[in-house]
């Protein structure tokens, strides 16, 4: 690869950073907090490009001898090619969050809470969904007492088409994604597509499953009212 | 993969005329390349798309596009600093700084980690800089391995996921330092010159520093960029079509157990600021296994040997990976024996 054509990598890899980063689309892969970085990459990156381009006009780098005389012309290897993919994987197909797929096959994972601060007032309360999950596991629902709950996710199916609704909750980026799922009973819609967002309004329950992959304890909500919603700017969930 | 076999040769006595990525006798330059791939992929993509719409492709592409949009910028930073030291630090400051006996000088480079707060991938381009810059390769690959896991950021996020088990901070500082300082003497006694073999770059006399700067800037991250996203491809790969059931069962045997996570931590290649919430999450595991877990991680995986091999040849990666798994596996059992 040239430089003319590494610049022009560079400035597509620092543009598709800069585009992620100013719309909600890195909000799919990477953790809110990352944005700053990411726009100081995409700069850096696009500065790499222009200056690369003006030395080269410059002629500030003498070893480009444009292949006669002396010397070999200092190229990088095939595998710097590879950066397109990303950037075309990032511009052009833009996937989506980690959805129901990825979420039924890994196993349900809860940090226990530091504490169970007491709830403000709300009726119903929207509360998101770890806490809800945490409260309920590791509280066994006493800060959660009679009170009627919103909780927002996704809607993931096991193998006997049992609905959840789910989050994925993010550490870092979308490869330590793991899922708190939390069961849904009482007045289920009839039919739940996988990854329908919904918003939900139910009560506390003490039933709980066990998640087959890994053993986890999944708690459970009366669903009272549910309805479908678009899916939130931040699909996923930070830990508490 | 086979562009990662292919690459670090090549670079060397490629005529100027030889087109970059096609056959030979076809007059092509790079850019008219990058052209003609974007047009056919803007042309392609709803026959892309519809390809990649299965759930497998979808999981698979998003966490391939967030290992690199995450390890993008800590690799700028590691980029960036790498430059800087390539051309403002005079070589002569790091003779001075750092002990001049080489089993001092280790211990002092892996101490030397805790100032780097970032990720491995920042890492990999600091360490080839200070190779290059005169730095006793021990001490250099003492820093390596030590930088991404004794940092303060990793260290307090290891604290926030292990609440109630404070001392896992603690062994994981003394195992991951004990691993850096083992395996920087090992290679002090062993390692051989000719295995680092970093690829040829850019030379930067007779240039002014803006030109070495940015000319350093665009050499690494064209380099390790290229073998992130191999890493990050063989991640995904692993994260997508592994199923979590098998660790489910790996979890019974203490001694299946600890190999079981070293393993997964070379394949999932997660950030090391990020790591010690997986390994919270996998209460089936032994407070030892997932130690492993957390040592093994940072030093090697997936992402990083792509890198490492991109950055000091592949003649290094394939010596210096299995035994740097080999010690840090072993280190973070004795560790966990004693203090867990």
């Amino acid at each position: 690869m040239n430089r003319q054509a590494q610049a022009v990598v560079l400035f597509l890899v620092g543009g598709a950073m800069l585009h992620a980063g100013f719309t909600d689309l890195y909000l799919r892969y990477v953790k809110a907090g990352l944005r700053p970085l990411l726009l100081a990459a995409g700069f850096v990156l696009i500065a790499a490009a222009v200056a690369t381009v003006w030395y080269e006009r410059r002629g500030g780098e003498p070893h480009e001898d444009h292949g006669h005389g002396h010397g070999h012309v200092h190229r990088e290897p095939r595998v710097s090619w590879l950066l397109v993919l990303p950037l075309f994987a990032l511009v052009l197909v833009a996937p989506p969050a980690l959805g129901s797929y990825s979420a039924m096959r890994t196993g349900m994972a809860l940090q226990k809470p530091f504490g169970f601060p007491a709830l403000p007032a709300g009726n119903p309360l929207p509360l998101s969904v770890v806490d809800y999950a945490g409260r309920a596991v590791y509280d066994h629902g006493h800060s959660l007492g009679g009170r009627r709950f919103e909780l927002t996710g996704f809607v993931a199916l096991d193998g006997n088409g049992e609905p959840y609704l789910t989050r994925m909750v993010l550490n870092c980026c979308a490869a330590d994604a793991q899922p708190v799922k939390v069961g849904l009973t009482g007045r289920i819609p009839p039919i739940l597509e996988p990854d329908t967002w919904l918003d939900v309004v139910g009560t506390y329950t003490g039933k709980r499953v066990k998640d087959p992959v890994n053993g986890s304890v999944i708690p459970f909500v009366v669903v009272s009212r549910a309805r479908v919603v678009k899916a939130p700017a931040d699909p996923y969930e930070s830990p508490e | 993969m086979t562009a990662t076999e292919a690459a670090p040769t090549r670079t060397e006595d490629r005529p100027a005329e030889e087109p970059p990525s096609q056959g030979q006798g076809w007059q092509f330059s790079s850019p008219l390349v990058v052209t003609v791939l974007l047009i056919v992929a803007i042309g392609l993509q709803g026959p892309v798309r519809r390809a990649l719409s299965a759930p497998v492709m979808q999981s698979w592409m998003t966490v391939f596009v967030a290992v690199v949009v995450q390890a993008l910028p800590f690799l700028v930073l590691g980029v960036l600093l790498s430059a800087a030291i390539a051309v403002f630090v005079p070589p002569a400051f790091f003779a001075r700084a750092l002990p001049d006996r080489p089993a001092l000088a280790v211990p002092a480079a892996a101490m030397a980690g805790v100032v780097l707060p970032g990720c491995e991938c920042a890492s990999v381009p600091v360490a080839g800089a200070l190779v290059r810059r005169g730095v006793a390769p021990a001490a250099a690959l003492a820093f390596l391995l030590s930088a991404p896991a004794i940092n303060p950021i990793v260290l307090t996020a290891t604290a926030v996921a292990f609440p109630n088990d404070p001392r896992m901070v603690l062994a994981r500082f003394g195992a991951s330092l004990l691993v850096a300082c083992a395996m920087g003497w090992l290679w002090q006694r062993l390692g051989r010159a000719d295995w680092l073999r970093p690829p040829a770059r850019p030379s930067s006399e007779g240039l002014g520093k803006g030109a070495a700067f940015w000319g350093s800037v665009r050499h690494d991250v064209m380099h390790a960029g290229g073998f992130l996203v191999v890493g990050a491809m063989a991640a995904a790969t692993l994260k997508a079509v592994v199923p979590a059931s098998w660790l489910h069962a790996a979890s019974v045997n203490p001694v299946v157990s600890v190999l079981a996570l070293a393993v997964l931590a070379v394949l999932l290649s997660i950030c090391s600021e990020a790591d010690a919430f997986v390994a919270s999450s996998l209460t089936q595991f032994s407070l030892t296994a997932r130690l492993a877990f957390l040592v093994v991680g940072p030093m090697i995986d997936l992402k990083l040997f792509a890198m490492q091999a991109g950055t000091f040849g592949r003649a290094f990666a394939l010596r210096f990976a299995p035994v740097t798994f080999a010690v840090a596996v072993l280190t973070s059992v004795l560790v966990g024996a004693v203090l867990l």
